[in-house]
């Protein structure tokens, strides 16, 4: 009764979704606000259907009814009730009900508060949007579906890929998820924008919060996969460039170019046909990343099963999506109106070498992660681009855009003063100029460039705490007065000042990481200890544990500094009976932003065991930076300027300061 | 049927969610338009301006800007005047009414399986009897002990079980486990072994030779471990050393031991001698041996009767025994051999020659 009705409720969902886009689209062309009213009611109640129909499976895994084909094959009864929970959308029909389900999400909240649009304005982005939701019910219908049943159940489940019973499973694809499939918006936003022919500073407005929601999650979401990555897979490793990785990062790095080009089209009505190239490029490129990691073309942990079928039905709505809204752009953006006139050396122009830099960089990371599969396709030739590609190409491109980043938010609009903005960044220059003499002296080995990226990390940061320290007024300004001006700027501009500084702090973790990380591999018994980074590390003891649906061989590390304990350390290697696999459960201990890493390899006949230790300095640095441009990102939301309907504030009449 | 009723709910909720805006006569709503974003901005240039943050001649200019955009937008909305278009009303109503359920009928219908009931785990453990099929049971048994792995007595009862479904690497498990929570036997080790060689498909592997040593080292009787070393000892090529375990162990068996005739059959593989009768028992204990043992009691049964046909040839229906086990073992030429013999021992008899060759005709050596 629940599988059936829950795949019930996926049809129902898959027939309102054709109505809602249809309907409203006529209703738009009459102008008649009844039939564009339509796809308000049907996209809430598409919500409803694939909610419940998401319900439904999460139930299903709940209760273990391996009658359904997706419960047996990715479920065990002995499984912990968080990952029956998880394990929904660790496969991949769930994870396809996952991002259909968001998507209807996205399109519930548009219609529930998109009250600051006009009618025929979100008639067709919720048209637009049921048209993508339509193409993907069918897909998930036809080619994966999760409700699929066994007349003669088998009395247990295959369980779930191991790597995946995790803690982050249940935090990382649903993040993930809402960023991609939310500037699943935007981009319905820009078709809807093109189809009416009217693009303007309002529309500008009106998209913003939902690509800095979708920017917000995507950041995270990359953020946390990266982190997963690190503790879970055993090397110590956080980014491998991997084709998969890449499909994420690059609708992150288009992203944030619509997030920066939006601004100027809403302050300034200029790069009207920019922005609205990048909406369609940013989903493009999730869809794209949908399609690499679904169809099988890439096969890592990602790629839960591979079936042709499923390839070409997502190639065949991937070229539908991209040459259709992309054939639409090109017919309609000549008609565009050309919007406001700035300077190269402007708030406007820092801006667009931004979306240059930025752009250019996500080029690169597309050929990166496309060349070698063309090149195994066409030429059956292997290869893999890796990090020596990046770092020679990505790396220039992303140091050029950091040296950037402090000048942007300091020029003005239309007519920058750049010399202006130089000296009042002097503080910030210098403040990277000693970070690099001081890391300089202390430092032994690595690379020499290490020191410079650290200073202008330190550089990134300095100038974002410049840019607040200037619109306050501090130093210059009694304090009373540098108080009241730092709670009348507006949230966006901390916002600013949190993402800017996030990316310094990125930066200053990822150099530290590479450069002094250190590695200790050997084979220890009883009582050996290894010393690693001024730490020793003694091999306590091995002892076996049965856990819910999986044995374990945890190894006892005491850490110890100058004869202190500090902790004790207990990394383990899970075997799991049902699928015959095993993980590596890492053990990390945290000192400040560094990390000592120890996990297991192999033990051998004589009681000793492989042992892999890391010592990986300033390492956590690495996911705070995205942690606070998110946090950046949530403070910008929550700016006066983009919440919906908010009561104009009403503010006494306030003394007026001298400006500058 | 509460199913179809459910479906029949859910499809005039999701008609009514049309339908309903539909109803709705074109009553003025609440909608954005640009003209309230642009006052929104000029609203703001005087907050910024207010707070100090941007100096009075850019408030200036960008408020020029706004006011433009604003005048522009309000011009252009006030063009555009709502419609209401009953025709196309009722189409889309249709649409829902009739469109909404059939296509929802036309895809469930051939994915969906209507019939079958959900089987959720507690209803299955609620149902015995049902589906209790040796695997299922198995399962149940090795669920129990991934949830209480120290419960000796289940590993004990598991291990055989798994053992004689052929799980050799699982029963392999069990028996250690069995080892590790019920203590030290020689029985358990032997087993151990026993399991061990079975996975090894019939080799004693040193790792199953070391635990029937130490069943040996437990208990110097032990007939299993005395039996696989002989074995260990004839597959090193040690045949004398086999010869001699095996004799040992006979010496000392009781009478009545099932085993008996498997070490005996052992025996004369590797050092030749006599062989007594089978017994009935030998016989029903050779059910519950492994493969490779049969294999080789039906070899020494085989030979054993050759050796008596060969004694008393008159016996019609034990030559024709004889020829079918050839036969059955895959050797021609040994069963052409056997039908030529049981003429020649038969010749003299022509009521038994003529059963001989009917016999002979049905196993396909007729001529």
């Amino acid at each position: 009764m629940i599988a059936e009705s829950g795949h019930y409720a996926l049809v129902l969902a898959l027939g309102l979704a054709l109505i809602q886009s249809i309907v409203p689209l006529i209703g738009a062309r009459l102008r008649d606000a009844a039939l564009m009213n339509v796809a308000r009611s049907t996209a809430l109640a598409q919500l409803l259907f694939v909610g419940a129909s998401f319900v439904a499976l999460v139930m299903l895994h709940v209760n273990s009814d391996f009658s359904v084909a997706n419960v047996y094959e990715n479920s065990h009864s002995m499984k912990p009730l968080l990952y029956k929970i998880t394990g929904v959308w660790g496969n991949h029909e769930g994870s396809m009900l996952l991002w259909v389900s968001i998507l209807a999400l996205f399109g519930g909240l548009v219609a529930a508060f998109g009250n600051n649009l006009p009618l025929s304005l979100r008639a067709h982005v919720l048209a637009v949007q049921a048209w993508v939701a339509s193409a993907f019910y069918l897909f998930i219908l036809v080619t994966s579906n999760p409700f699929l049943r066994i007349a003669n159940p088998p009395i247990e489940g295959r369980d779930l890929n191991p790597v995946l019973q995790d803690i982050g499973l249940a935090v990382h694809p649903p993040m993930l998820y809402l960023g991609y499939v939310g500037f699943s918006i935007s981009f319905s936003f820009a078709i809807a924008a093109l189809m009416e022919g009217r693009i303007d500073a309002a529309w500008a407005r009106w998209v913003r919060p939902w690509t800095l929601v979708a920017w917000i999650f995507l950041t995270l979401g990359i953020a946390m996969g990266s982190y997963w990555a690190y503790y879970e897979l055993g090397w110590g490793g956080w980014w491998f460039w991997d084709p998969v990785e890449n499909a994420s990062l690059m609708p992150w790095l288009s992203g944030t170019a619509l997030l920066h080009s939006a601004l100027v089209m809403e302050k300034r009505n200029a790069l009207k046909v920019w922005t609205i190239l990048l909406s369609i490029l940013t989903f493009s490129l999730s869809l794209l990343g949908t399609f690499l990691v679904r169809s099988g073309v890439i096969t890592s942990v990602h790629a839960f099963a591979t079936d042709p079928t499923r390839g070409v039905f997502i190639l065949l709505i991937l070229c539908l999506f991209i040459g259709g809204s992309l054939s639409l752009f090109a017919g309609r953006a000549t008609s565009l109106k050309q919007g406001g006139l700035f300077a190269p050396i402007s708030r406007e122009g820092a801006l667009v070498l931004n979306n240059l830099l930025l752009t250019v960089a996500c080029a690169v990371v597309l050929f990166g992660t496309l060349y070698p599969l063309a090149m195994e396709m066409l030429a059956d030739f292997k290869m893999s681009v890796g990090a020596p590609f990046y770092n020679l190409t990505f790396a220039p491109l992303f140091v050029l855009l950091l040296l950037a980043v402090p000048f942007g938010p300091m020029l003005a609009w239309k007519r920058g003063d750049l010399l202006g903005v130089t000296q009042r960044l002097l503080a910030a220059g210098v403040t990277g100029l000693v970070a690099v003499a001081i890391v300089w002296g202390w430092a032994r080995g690595g690379s020499a460039l290490a020191p410079l990226a650290i200073g202008l990390g330190v550089f990134v940061i300095a100038g974002a705490v410049t840019d607040i320290v200037e619109r306050t007024g501090l130093v210059r300004l009694p304090f009373a007065t540098v108080l009241h001006r730092a709670r009348g700027l507006p949230r966006s501009a901390w916002g600013t000042a949190f993402a800017h500084a996030g990316l310094g702090v990125a930066l200053i973790g990822i150099v530290c990481e590479t450069t002094w990380n250190s590695e200790h591999i050997a084979t220890m018994k009883q009582n050996d200890v290894a010393q690693i980074a001024g730490f020793d590390v003694k091999l306590d003891g091995l002892l076996q544990r049965q856990g819910p649906n999986f044995r374990e061989m945890i190894a006892q590390f005491n850490v110890s500094r100058d004869g202190e304990t500090l902790s004790v350390m207990t990394p383990s290697k899970r075997s799991f009976t049902t699928r015959g696999s095993s993980t590596t459960e890492a053990a990390l201990l945290t000192r400040g932003a560094s990390q000592l890493y120890i996990s297991l390899g192999d033990a051998n006949a004589e009681g000793a065991i492989a042992v892999r230790i890391y010592y990986k300095p300033m390492v956590l640095m690495i996911w705070w930076g995205p942690v606070l441009m998110a946090f950046g990102g949530v403070l910008s939301l929550s700016d006066r300027r983009l919440r919906v309907g908010a009561p104009k504030p009403a503010r006494a009449k306030q003394r007026l300061q001298p400006a500058e | 049927m509460t199913l179809w009723f459910v479906f029949a709910l859910m499809t005039v909720a999701a008609i009514f969610a049309v339908l309903l805006p539909l109803g709705r006569n074109g009553r003025a709503q609440a909608q954005g338009s640009e003209v309230a974003v642009y006052k929104d901005q000029l609203a703001e240039v005087d907050r910024d301006l207010a707070a100090g943050l941007i100096p009075a001649p850019d408030a200036e200019a960008a408020r020029v800007e706004i006011s433009r955009r604003l005048l522009a937008a309000a011009a252009s909305e006030a063009a555009l005047a709502p419609t209401s278009n009953l025709k196309w009303r009722r189409a889309a109503a249709v649409l829902a009414l009739a469109g909404l359920p059939l296509v929802a009928i036309a895809i469930y219908m051939p994915l969906g399986s209507p019939k079958l009931q959900d089987f959720p785990l507690a209803q299955r453990e609620r149902a015995p009897g049902k589906a209790q099929s040796l695997e299922n049971l198995v399962e149940q048994v090795q669920q129990h002990l991934e949830k209480n792995p120290t419960d000796g007595r289940g590993w004990n009862v598991l291990a055989p079980v798994l053992q004689r479904l052929g799980r050799f690497d699982d029963a392999v498990r069990a028996y250690r486990n069995s080892l590790t929570y019920n203590g030290e036997s020689a029985e358990r080790r032997a087993d151990l072994g026993e399991a061990l060689s079975a996975a090894a498909g019939g080799v004693v592997t040193a790792e199953a030779k070391t635990e029937f040593e130490r069943a040996h080292a437990l208990d110097a009787d032990d007939p299993k471990a005395n039996y696989f070393l002989g074995l260990a000892a004839e597959q090193d090529g040690r045949k004398d050393d086999a010869a001699n375990i095996w004799r040992a162990l006979l010496a000392k068996a009781p009478a009545d031991a099932p085993w008996r005739t498997l070490v005996q059959t052992s025996l004369v593989r590797v050092a030749g001698g006599t062989m007594p009768a089978l017994s009935d028992e030998t016989i029903a204990a050779s059910k519950d041996m492994a493969e490779g043992d049969r294999n080789a009691m039906v070899r020494g049964m085989v030979d054993r009767l050759a050796t008596r046909l060969k004694q008393n040839g008159d016996d019609v229906d034990g030559w024709l025994r004889l020829v079918r086990a050839y036969l059955v073992m895959g050797d021609r030429d040994k069963a052409a051999g056997a039908s030529a013999d049981a003429r020649q021992a038969v010749a003299s008899d022509a009521e038994r020659l003529r059963q001989l060759n009917e016999g002979l005709k049905t196993l396909g050596l007729g001529g």
